[in-house]
C-alpha cells in the first residue's frame, strides 16, 4: 500500500528531484513470429509534449503500449531492448507490472469510463484498483477533474454515471482518472480520433495544461494535431514485410519544416499515408 | 438501418400531436409514422384471421371429418398466413408483402408461447385459487386427517423447506459458480477447456441423478441422516453449472477496453474483477442466479430421495428429514383423496408465487425493474460515496453546464 499526499501540487515521491525521463534503447517488439518493430530509440523529454506519428500499423501504438507494460498483455507479445525510467528499466528492474503502469498511465482511443462507476468513482478508481490510500478523497477528485478540464461541467453531478457524459466528456473523465494517481508520463493513444472537432481542442487545451505537471507521450494521426500539442516529434514508419522502425525523431517545429529525410516531409505534408 | 428504425418507433410513442404549434402558428407537417399499423391494416389482419377460422373449419370439421385440436390449430395458421400473404399480394410489392408476412409469422408464434405460459400459470392458479387460505402459510400438515376438508392445515412444512434448501444451495452454489466463471473468462489458464467442458457436461444432469449421487455419497457412505442439507447439495449440483454457464457469457460481454483501463491505471487483476468486471456485469449475474434458482426449485427428486418425508415443519435444514414444496405437490397430487389433490394445486400454485417473487427481488436488486421505484433508490443509494462532498452533491442532483 502506498500513501499519497494529494493535497500539494506535484508531490508525489518521485517528483521531488525532478521530472522522471522515459528513454527507450533498442526497442523491438514481436507478436507470435511477427517482428512488428525494430531498434527503437527514443528519448521522452521530460514535461513535453511528444507525438509518436507515422502510418497505420507502423507500430507506434505497440510502441506506447510497450512504454506501460500493457504490450504484455497479449498472450503472443515479446519483445527486446531497454525501456528506463529514472535509468530504472521497467522490464528488468525490481519494478512490478502495476507500479511501472501507476507511475506511466494511459489514455485510450476510445473513452473506456468504468459503466458502474459514479463521475467520481470514476476518477478515484486508481486509487481503488491499485489498492491505494488517499489522504484526501474529495480534494483528489476536484484537482483531477480541474486538470483534465471537466471540473466546472461536473461539480454538480459526481455521483451521475460517468456513462451519461457525451463523448468528449468521458475521454476527459479517463484522462482525470488517469490523472488522479500523479503518474510521472501519461501515454495517449489516439485520444482524440473518436470526438468532435469542439471536444478534441478541449482535450487539447487539457493536454497543454498537464504537461506542465506530466511528460507527455502521443499517438496521433492527425498532423495538426501533432503539430499543435507536441514539442518532440517521432517518425514511425513501416515498409512492406519490415517491421516498424523510427524514420526520424527530434523537436516538431523542425520535423514539419526542414526534416532530414525526405519521407518525413513527405508524410507530414500529406503525401502519403 | 436498425437506428433508424428504432428512432421511428419511438416516434410513435407520444399520441398525436394537436395540429399547431404553440406560438409558432405553422401547422405541425404530417409525420410519416413508418412502423405503425392502421385500422385498415388491424382490419386486414382480423378478417384473415376469422376467414382462414371460417374456411378451416368448414374444411376441417365438416368436410374431411378430421380432429384434434392441435392440428386444427396448425391448419389454421398456415392458412391464416397463405391468406394474410395473398392479401398483402393485392396492395403491396413482394418486398413489402414479405416483410409484412414475416412480421405476422413471428408475432403468432410469439403469442402462442405466451399463451401457452399464461394457459399453464392461469391453471394452476385456478386449481389452486380456491383452496389458498392465509393459513396455508403459517401452518403445517400435522393436524390434518384424510376427512379433512381441502382448506385444512397448510404447507409451511414445504414452504420453510423449501426456502431453506435452495437458501443453502444458493450460499454452495453462487461462490463456485461465480468463482467458476471468473475463472473461465478472466484467468484463461491451460484449465480453461476441461473445465468448461466439465460445467457444460455437469449441466446436463438430471436433478434426480444428483439426488442419488448424493444419496450414496452422503446419506450411505459417510452415514448422515436425510435433511434439509443433503437436498441442498444435492441441488446446488444442478444449480452450480447453470450459474457457471450463464455467468461466463455475461462477464465476455464486458468490453475488453474496461479491463485493459483498469490494469493500465495501475490496477490489480482481482481488483479489477471485483471492482470493475464484476459490477459491470451486475445485472446479468443476477439474471444467472436467478436462472440457477428456477433450474433448481421445482426439482422433486432431491427432497424425495435425500429430504425423507415430514408434515410437520422442520426448521433445521441440518437434522431431520425436511419437507419441499415440489415434493408435497407430488406426493399430495397421488393421493386417492380429492381434498389433498386440492392441496397439492394450492402448493404448486405457492411455488409458482415465489418464483415470481424471487424474480421481481432480482430485478430490483439489479435496478433494470422497479415496480415502485424502489430499485432505483436502492441502486443510488449504494451508487453513492461515502465522501462529504459527493454526498452533498448527490441530493442536488439536476443542473448541467
Amino acid at each position: 500500500m502506498t500513501a499519497i499526499d494529494t493535497t500539494r501540487p506535484g508531490s508525489d515521491a518521485a517528483n521531488k528531484d525532478g521530472p522522471s525521463r522515459l528513454t527507450a534503447h533498442g526497442v523491438h517488439a514481436w507478436f507470435g513470429n511477427h517482428h512488428v518493430l525494430a531498434d527503437v530509440n527514443l528519448d521522452m523529454t521530460p514535461l513535453e509534449v511528444t507525438a509518436l506519428i507515422g502510418p497505420s500499423g507502423c507500430g507506434k501504438s505497440t510502441f506506447l503500449r510497450l512504454l506501460n507494460r500493457m504490450h504484455e498483455l497479449v498472450p503472443s507479445a515479446t519483445l527486446a531492448g531497454h525501456i528506463e525510467l529514472d535509468e530504472v528499466d521497467i522490464y528488468r528492474g525490481d519494478l512490478s507490472a502495476t507500479e511501472v503502469r501507476r507511475r506511466i498511465g494511459m489514455v485510450f482511443q476510445k473513452p473506456n469510463p468504468f459503466p458502474a462507476m459514479s463521475i467520481a468513482q470514476n476518477v478515484l478508481a486508481g486509487a481503488k484498483l491499485g489498492g491505494i490510500k488517499l489522504a484526501d478523497r474529495d480534494a483528489t477528485v476536484e484537482r483531477a477533474l480541474t486538470r483534465a478540464g471537466l471540473w466546472n461541467e461536473v461539480k454538480n453531478r459526481l455521483s451521475m454515471n460517468g456513462g451519461a457524459l457525451s463523448g468528449g466528456q468521458q475521454q476527459r473523465l479517463c484522462i482525470a482518472r488517469a490523472l488522479a494517481i500523479q503518474p510521472e508520463v501519461l501515454l495517449m493513444d489516439e485520444p482524440c480520433s473518436a470526438l468532435d472537432p469542439t471536444s478534441t481542442r478541449r482535450v487539447e487545451e487539457t493536454i497543454g495544461e498537464i504537461c506542465s505537471e506530466v511528460t507527455v507521450v502521443i499517438v496521433t494521426h492527425n498532423m495538426q494535431q501533432a503539430f499543435r500539442v507536441s514539442q518532440q516529434c517521432a517518425f514511425f514508419l513501416a515498409t512492406e514485410g519490415e517491421p516498424g522502425h523510427i524514420v526520424e525523431s527530434g523537436p516538431t517545429e523542425k520535423m514539419f519544416s526542414e526534416p532530414d529525410d525526405q519521407r518525413t516531409l513527405d508524410y507530414v505534408n500529406g503525401r502519403f499515408g | 438501418m436498425t437506428d433508424s428504425r428504432t428512432d421511428l418507433a419511438v416516434a410513435d410513442a407520444p399520441p398525436p400531436a394537436p395540429p399547431a404549434d404553440q406560438g409558432s402558428g405553422k401547422p405541425e407537417p404530417e409525420r410519416i409514422r413508418v412502423r405503425s399499423w392502421s385500422w385498415s391494416e388491424a382490419a386486414e389482419l382480423g378478417g384473415v384471421a376469422l376467414a382462414a377460422l371460417s374456411l378451416v373449419w368448414l374444411v376441417y370439421e365438416q368436410l374431411t371429418g378430421l380432429s384434434g385440436g392441435l392440428g386444427f390449430f396448425l391448419c389454421w395458421f398456415a392458412t391464416f398466413l397463405i391468406m394474410y400473404w395473398i392479401v398483402q399480394r393485392q396492395r403491396h410489392d413482394k418486398m413489402a408483402a414479405r416483410d409484412r408476412l414475416v412480421t405476422v409469422m413471428i408475432g403468432g408464434l410469439a403469442a402462442v408461447i405466451f399463451a401457452a405460459l399464461a394457459v399453464i400459470i392461469g391453471y394452476v392458479i385456478f386449481r389452486g385459487y380456491s383452496t389458498l387460505r392465509l393459513h396455508f402459510f403459517t401452518v403445517d400438515q400435522r393436524h390434518v386427517g384424510p376427512l379433512s376438508p381441502a382448506t385444512a392445515g397448510g404447507g409451511l412444512a414445504a414452504i420453510v423447506g423449501s426456502l431453506e434448501q435452495v437458501g443453502l444451495a444458493l450460499l454452495i452454489s453462487v461462490p463456485l459458480g461465480v468463482g467458476t466463471a471468473v475463472f473461465l473468462s478472466e484467468v484463461k489458464g491451460k484449465l480453461g477447456r476441461p473445465v468448461r467442458i466439465f460445467v457444460e457436461a455437469m449441466n446436463g444432469i438430471p436433478s434426480i441423478l444428483a439426488a442419488i449421487f448424493i444419496y450414496q455419497i452422503w446419506l450411505i457412505e459417510a452415514h448422515n441422516q436425510v435433511s434439509g442439507f443433503a437436498v441442498a447439495m444435492a441441488l446446488s449440483i444442478s444449480m452450480m453449472p447453470t450459474v457457471a454457464r450463464t455467468c461466463e457469457v455475461v462477464l465476455r460481454l464486458v468490453p475488453g477496453g474496461l479491463r485493459e483501463g483498469s490494469l493500465a491505471l495501475g490496477g490489480l487483476e482481482w481488483r479489477m474483477v471485483r471492482n470493475v468486471v464484476l459490477p459491470t456485469a451486475r445485472t446479468g449475474i443476477i439474471t444467472a442466479i436467478v436462472l440457477g434458482i428456477t433450474r433448481v426449485v421445482g426439482a422433486a427428486a432431491p427432497a424425495l430421495i435425500d429430504g425423507g418425508e415430514s408434515n410437520t415443519v422442520n426448521w433445521n435444514p441440518f437434522h431431520g428429514p425436511q419437507d419441499d414444496l415440489p415434493y408435497f405437490v407430488y406426493r399430495l397430487v397421488r393421493e386417492p383423496i380429492k381434498a389433498e389433490n386440492l392441496r397439492a394445486w394450492t402448493g404448486a400454485m405457492v411455488l409458482v408465487g415465489i418464483v415470481l417473487v424471487l424474480f421481481i427481488v432480482a430485478r430490483m436488486f439489479s435496478g433494470t425493474w422497479h415496480p415502485l421505484g424502489w430499485g432505483r433508490g436502492l441502486i443510488d443509494r449504494s451508487r453513492r460515496s461515502r465522501s462529504p462532498l459527493i454526498e452533498t452533491d448527490a441530493t442536488s442532483n439536476g443542473g448541467s453546464s
